[in-house]
């Protein structure tokens, strides 16, 4: 499987990642590399095989649904590049 | 006592104990030695207030016969971890500024075992690197240079500021973490020991994640005793952490007997790669010997799917990353990329994440949402996690057939220098971590023990793999080989 120009612009996209015009030749091209050598996978049968989940085979454990924790609005807040009045600010949104 | 700074946990906790020594004392020892090192470019943060007030609160614990395992011994704390009010960026740009309003699960209990935190280290962005060459504070630099050659070379990653610092006695040791060999292969080209538990051992609450499933911290120290006391002090169940183990830690400490009479110690025949340097295979070859001459039995195994873990670690760990790195959108913490009129809230996410993000972050980010994506789902990520699931079994049937610990090398290659793989493909980098990553696809304890110089004399490390939550068993093993290895090698100091 190789990965041409408007793929790798593709994926850029999916991650929310800006690469501009320029850069995406040289993106797709180490793709390429990266894929082909993932693609040795390809040489093991895997016919019959659970894909791993955990290393450890334990169910992942379950808490009474109640609150733990809460009431932190300002730490919340304390990181965020823009906070007013209480909320997250971001741009507007259009869609 | 001079040179505190060079003392090793046990040796400065004995002294703390007999009055010899204060807490204050050793701080300030690391302190100035840190200050005197900023070439190496490993303590990236600095904490010396946090430090003191901490030393002096140990002080009096010791004074009033309260001393935990850990009172008053003076660490680092690589900056993946979120520790309270101090930044903690994961070396990255996008967490410019974050100061976290808590404290990880592991740096908690270190201080609550009256460890002094000195400052955060240096590491690969993210932890993704073998040579600390992707941080947004640059190079960290390894203390150990090739002869009189003045060349920088690499302290390794992504734990590369922790291996540099403890092998330059900036600290007594450090905490790191490893997803695919970042804290063995730097303390093996640092000449330092280094453990990675068994997956769920340590609580992976508070640091930054990278690949989740993969994921663990682990102690760097000068020695194998070290590692064993401060090892103990990370573990534990953490209610926080959905993934650790509810198991009681033994004292590890108490372990290191050094008799490994009977023990059998596997050597994996598929760890033999091609163009292997004759020093790397010698090295193996009298560590093998050595722990026969310690009374193991050396026995040959087969991992047969060896070949296949550093390409299924390439779909895992990217795919996880690209779901763990989403978090970082220019909302809730860290930076925010500059808007232009009329931007909206996709071009604020991708802008933010173009900037933010160093180049390595971004190619992984991309690649794990490629193999995630609709229509490659299947043939990557499935496909890697199956194969995973018979790396897991290679490990399964050797320990079944009696094997109590597998024995390779820790990497490829001695350190080398920065710069030096810059025009090398991303996949020859990745090659670094080919003896280690089988560890983490596999959940495996897994120790780096310096064992050797190399011709340019540079350290070379030998790796043993232990069986689940057997990290007793596995450092006393790693007790012999250190005591017959008998590594004193140290750095010149040149910085």
């Amino acid at each position: 499987m190789s990965i041409d120009q408007s793929t790798a612009a593709k994926v850029a996209k999916l991650a929310r990642i800006k690469v501009e015009d320029d850069a995406l030749p040289a993106l797709a091209s180490e793709f390429n590399t990266i894929l082909g050598f993932i693609e040795q996978l390809n040489e093991v049968d895997v016919e019959g095989v659970e894909p791993m989940v955990s290393v450890e085979p334990m169910r992942l454990k379950r808490r009474q649904d109640v609150v733990t924790d809460g009431n932190q609005q300002d730490k919340v807040l304390a990181n965020a590049p823009d906070a007013r009045e209480g909320f997250f600010a971001v741009p507007k949104v259009v869609e | 006592m001079s040179d505190l700074n060079k003392l090793g946990l046990a040796e400065a906790r004995d002294a703390l104990r007999k009055g010899e020594v204060t807490s204050v004392e050793l701080t300030e020892s690391c302190l100035t030695a840190i200050d005197a090192a900023d070439a190496l470019n490993a303590f990236v943060h600095k904490t010396p207030e946090i430090a003191l007030e901490r030393a002096k609160a140990a002080d009096e614990r010791i004074k009033g016969g309260d001393a935990p395992s850990m009172c008053g011994l003076p660490i680092g704390i690589k900056d993946l971890f979120c520790t309270k009010g101090v930044p903690s960026q994961a070396a990255s740009k996008i967490l410019e500024g974050f100061k976290p309003e808590y404290e990880s699960t592991v740096s908690q209990q270190l201080a609550d075992a009256g460890a002094v935190m000195l400052g955060k280290l240096n590491m690969d962005e993210f932890a993704m690197g073998s040579s600390n060459e992707t941080s947004v504070y640059g190079n960290a630099v390894s203390p150990w240079r090739r002869g009189n050659d003045d060349a920088q070379l690499t302290p390794g990653g992504s734990s590369g500021g922790s291996a540099s610092a403890v092998s330059a006695d900036l600290c007594l040791a450090a905490t790191g973490t490893d997803t695919g060999g970042s804290i063995r292969q730097p303390a093996a080209f640092t000449g330092i020991t280094g453990i990675k538990p068994t997956y769920g051992r340590c609580s992976r609450w508070g640091i930054v994640a990278f690949a989740s499933s993969l994921d663990q911290a682990g102690p760097m120290t000068k020695n194998v005793r070290d590692a064993a006391i401060m090892l103990e002090a990370m573990c534990g169940h953490d209610p926080k952490d959905s993934t650790s183990a509810e198991l009681a830690v033994p004292n590890f400490e108490a372990m290191l007997t050094g008799d490994i009479k009977g023990k059998k110690i596997g050597i994996p025949k598929e760890y033999r790669m091609d163009g292997m340097p004759a020093e790397i295979e010698k090295l193996w070859a009298d560590g093998a010997e050595m722990l026969k001459d310690a009374g193991a039995e050396i026995v040959d195994i087969s991992l047969p799917h060896t070949k296949y873990a550093l390409p299924a670690y390439y779909v895992i760990a990217p795919a996880e990353a690209s779901s763990n790195l989403a978090r970082y959108d220019g909302v809730r913490y860290g930076r925010r990329a500059q808007l232009a009129q009329g931007d909206g809230i996709t071009e604020m996410y991708e802008k933010t994440r173009a900037e933010g993000f160093g180049h390595e972050v971004q190619r992984r980010v991309m690649i794990g949402t490629y193999v995630l994506s609709a229509g490659f789902y299947d043939a990557y990520y499935n496909r890697a996690r199956k194969v995973r699931t018979l790396i897991k079994k290679d490990f399964e049937d050797a320990f079944a057939a009696g094997v109590d610990a597998i024995l390779t090398p820790a990497t490829p290659s001695a350190s080398f220098g920065l710069g030096e793989m810059t025009e090398a493909d991303p996949v020859q980098m990745y090659l670094n971590d080919v003896f280690t990553v089988t560890v983490n696809l596999a959940g495996l304890p897994g120790v780096s023990v310096p064992a050797g110089l190399d011709k340019q004399g540079l350290p070379l490390g030998l790796q043993l793999i232990g069986r689940p939550w057997e990290e007793g068993d596995l450092l006393n093993t790693a007790y012999a080989l250190e005591n017959a290895a008998g590594f004193v090698a140290k750095p010149t100091k040149w910085w």
